[in-house]
């Protein structure tokens, strides 16, 4: 039996200043980047329509199940996530290191990807657009011979903004205008964070409202575009075939595992300062069903952009194809148009076909254009900006996207920091007198230091490796000894009647049913497939190397040796927390019980006894 | 006295079809697309605009040497197609039947181009000259790059934020500990003046005092 909780009703915690700013930090927490640069990528590669299947049963039978547990663990216990896990059973506290660890390093790479995002920002108050002007060589004549390869908005990504190495070994210098961009983002997380959820709390009306508008304003542009259509239509036409790869079904339950933030340490966090009898149950399905509304409501106005893009690369084919032979066979202006360009192209051919095949003309075809598939930072910060440019008034759409960026990052940021910031002040790492706004300075300030280096010139390839090895697997653990501890260590029927106090109501058979199996053996799949296909794949990288002559295209390079072990490391570590803890507290127990003149832990006391 | 003008005639239309003709020596292609430039406001190309076109050559070639020798009679056009496109020699009025080397040319319309571009209404890329390159213009940048200083604002808002929640939660905490400290010096003085809850003002110092429990009327007390 389960007593009712002796929590003095006020025990000096912070709490939400009301319901909507707790709810509205879950959904900014899981709402950030990847809901509109990963998904839509996702939906397109993976036939569209069929994608969304996989999606909401994975939604439903690992994403709200998850979510719940989580919540309902914070609120209860009301304790960030190591102490709480240690509350749940000490051998779990490495479960809760493990998370809290996950944070720290997530913090990091993340807040530098809002270092770019910030540059790119600041960047588009310039009128022309920086990543629309094309560099001239020294006798002015022609163009920089990096850029006459590739394309503007290549060149200010990879030589204005990264200053990129052709090498992950090859470190290069620090670039002083990312510190200073790095600078000013970790001055507006101290800021935000400065008291903890006192500060962020009023921060996220901000944050997590404002990407909605700013998407409504571009969904509204977006589809006023011509080449829209095309773009939707080919983002959403379902393609069920492609339901049979497995491939897809694992990319679903992945996304949405990493897309609700679930294992961070941040959901517990901002769930244990709500008041005890809250409905967590109705707050993990709200939250959940908004993030993967936002996805699917996010990724209209992506391909709008991106049909947009297509229809105007296209056209731009046809119409340099037109030049070439108008200028070829001395036709007059406007002889030739886009509509009858293929009858002139046949009438030519069988005509002339040496003059014709002389030429070389591009085989212009608009489903080639839609084919090309980007996501993640090429998706914002290539193809993106290069459509921007082509919209009337693009400065005001570039810093718009921009600031909408920054946003949804920076809420998500709210949440990592929390995962860091709420276990550490409970555990005491500082003396009680000390004020929070130092232990949140100290963060930061750690964070940023370490941080720098992602400002080298080989800083994005560490960026990547952070995000494939720091960000995926250990989480994906870490999610699964949640589970079984709760269910199987604290055990599911206490931890229903603890639900049940705090909702009111019993836990539903759905409830039951997946925490006990559905959602376990699901997370286990998903590690044992995730596992096997990162090693079937080698572990090779892209470089940008001018001098490559596949140039403009990315050179793959394997890592070297020392790079492979710190993936491992990265991977491995927060793993290890959970069993290093556990055998920790068993040395410990061990010891005690030798010596029984040691007064015994009182974390030990009510453990046995419940059942 | 006819046959011998006939004659200088052709002699001259014959010099004229060797010097100027496709590919010929010093000859320059040129290609010009008005419709693109202008649109709905296009004129068309006729011999009016040839004659412009040899006046701006001429012009650029006495610009550019300062010798008033070349004339329009010098610039010779041939092959005008549809598109609109032709080729164009100059021809040297000193020398017979040659033409000014092609390197003179090049650096007299390089010279000159933003005016001859001028007469047309056209520009850079929509009157090519085929062999010769065209000077780009290097991108306006501003003394200070933009960026900078959208940044210097952007900072100046952080740290004045930052300093401003720090400074009022430093006076919350001094406030606090005011209060605290305030509420404990209350506490003791009252302490101070309660003994077993009765405040000791309240407490009669004086000897005899009737306890108000067992001092009851004397009817209580049974009647003897």
């Amino acid at each position: 039996l389960s007593a009712a909780p002796e929590i003095p009703k006020e025990d000096g915690r912070p709490k939400w200043d009301n319901k909507f700013q707790y709810i509205l930090s879950c959904i900014g927490f899981a709402v950030g980047l990847g809901n509109v640069w990963r998904f839509p990528y996702l939906c397109q590669i993976h036939g569209g329509g069929a994608f969304l299947i996989p999606y909401f049963i994975a939604l439903l039978f690992e994403g709200i199940p998850l979510l719940h547990l989580e919540l309902a663990l914070g609120q209860y216990l009301r304790k960030g996530s190591i102490r709480a896990w240690s509350t749940i059973s000490p051998y779990l506290e490495g479960v809760g290191v493990g998370s809290w660890m996950v944070s720290v390093l997530v913090s990091l790479y993340y807040n530098t990807v809002l270092t770019w995002v910030m540059w790119y920002f600041i960047n588009s108050f310039q009128e022309p657009l920086p990543w629309s002007a094309c560099p001239l060589n020294e006798n002015r004549t022609g163009f920089n011979e990096e850029f006459s390869e590739s394309t503007a908005v290549n060149y200010f990504w990879y030589r204005k903004t990264l200053n990129i190495t052709p090498d992950i070994a090859e470190s290069g210098t620090l670039q002083w205008w990312l510190i200073l961009c790095l600078a000013a983002c970790w001055a507006i997380v101290y800021l935000c964070t400065i008291r903890g959820i006192e500060t962020t709390g009023k921060a996220i009306y901000v944050t997590a409202i404002f990407p909605y508008l700013v998407l409504t304003i571009f969904l509204i542009q977006g589809l006023t575009l011509p080449g829209a259509t095309e773009g939707l239509i080919y983002l959403f036409s379902p393609n069920l075939n492609t339901l049979k790869n497995p491939r897809v079904w694992l990319d679903a339950a992945t996304q949405i595992f990493f897309s609700l933030s679930l294992a961070f340490g941040g959901l517990i966090a901002f769930a244990s300062y709500n008041p005890t009898k809250n409905d967590c149950e109705k707050d993990a399905v709200t939250v959940a069903i908004v993030n993967s509304m936002t996805s699917l409501y996010a990724s209209i106005p992506v391909f709008s952009v991106l049909g947009f893009k297509a229809t105007t690369a296209y056209w731009d084919c046809l119409d340099r194809n037109i030049i070439n032979i108008i200028n070829e066979f001395d036709l007059p202006e406007e002889s030739i148009m886009r509509q009858n360009y293929t009858s002139w192209i046949s009438f030519l051919n069988s005509s002339y076909p040496e003059k014709i095949a002389g030429l070389k003309l591009k085989s212009c075809d608009l489903q080639e254009f839609l084919d090309q598939s980007v996501s993640g930072t090429g998706l914002a910060f290539i193809v993106f900006t290069q459509a921007i440019i082509l919209m009337p008034g693009s400065q005001a759409w570039a810093i718009l996207f921009f600031i909408m960026l920054f946003s949804l990052g920076l809420s998500s940021m709210f949440g990592n920091i929390e995962g860091v910031f709420t276990p550490l002040l409970e555990i005491q790492i500082l003396p009680k007198s000390a004020p929070k706004e130092l232990l949140s300075g100290i963060i930061c300030l750690i964070s940023f230091l370490i941080a720098l280096c992602f400002t080298l010139g080989s800083g994005s390839y560490w960026i990547d490796i952070f995000d494939r090895y720091a960000g995926s697997v250990p989480l994906l653990v870490i999610a699964f000894f949640e589970v079984i501890g709760v269910v199987y260590i604290y055990k599911i029927k206490r931890f229903s009647k603890d639900v049940e106090w705090m909702t009111g109501r019993k836990l539903n058979l759905y409830w039951q049913i997946t925490w006990r199996f559905i959602s376990p053996l699901l997370l286990l799949i998903v590690f044992m497939a995730f596992v096997i296909l990162q090693m079937q794949k080698p572990p090779i990288y892209t470089a940008w190397n001018p001098k490559y002559e596949g140039f403009p295209m990315k050179e793959e390079k394997v890592y070297p040796p020392w790079v492979q072990a710190i993936c491992v490391l990265l991977a491995a570590l927060p793993c290890m927390c959970i069993p290093l803890v556990a055998l920790f507290h068993l040395v410990k127990q061990k010891r005690r019980s030798k010596d029984p003149s040691l007064v015994p832990s009182e974390v030990f006391s009510c453990q046995g006894a419940n059942s | 006295m006819l046959r011998a003008l006939l004659l200088t005639l052709s002699v001259v239309a014959i010099a004229h079809a060797e010097l100027c003709k496709p590919d010929a020596q010093n000859a320059f292609k040129v290609r010009i697309s008005i419709k693109t430039a202008l649109g709905d406001n296009a004129y068309a190309w006729d011999a009016n605009e040839e004659y412009l076109f040899k006046a701006m050559v001429a012009f650029a070639m006495r610009r550019y040497s300062s010798k008033s020798s070349t004339q329009i009679s010098n610039v010779l056009l041939c092959n005008v197609t549809d598109r609109v496109s032709f080729w164009f020699v100059v021809t040297d009025s000193s020398k017979n039947a040659t033409t000014v080397p092609g390197s003179e040319v090049e650096a007299a319309i390089r010279m000159n181009r933003n005016r001859i571009n001028n007469a047309f209404l056209l520009s850079d890329k929509t009157l090519q000259f085929l062999k010769i390159t065209s000077t780009l213009s290097p991108p306006v940048e501003p003394s200070t790059p933009v960026w900078l200083i959208v940044f210097g604002v952007v900072l100046c808002l952080i740290v004045a934020g930052i300093v401003f929640l720090i400074v009022s939660g430093i006076q919350k905490h001094k406030k606090k500990n005011k209060e605290s400290t305030e509420r404990e010096n209350l506490e003791e003085k009252v302490e101070v003046t309660l003994e077993n809850g009765i405040p000791c003002e309240a407490l009669d110092l004086k000897p005899g005092h009737i306890n108000g429990v067992f001092a009851a009327d004397d009817e209580r007390f049974t009647s003897l």
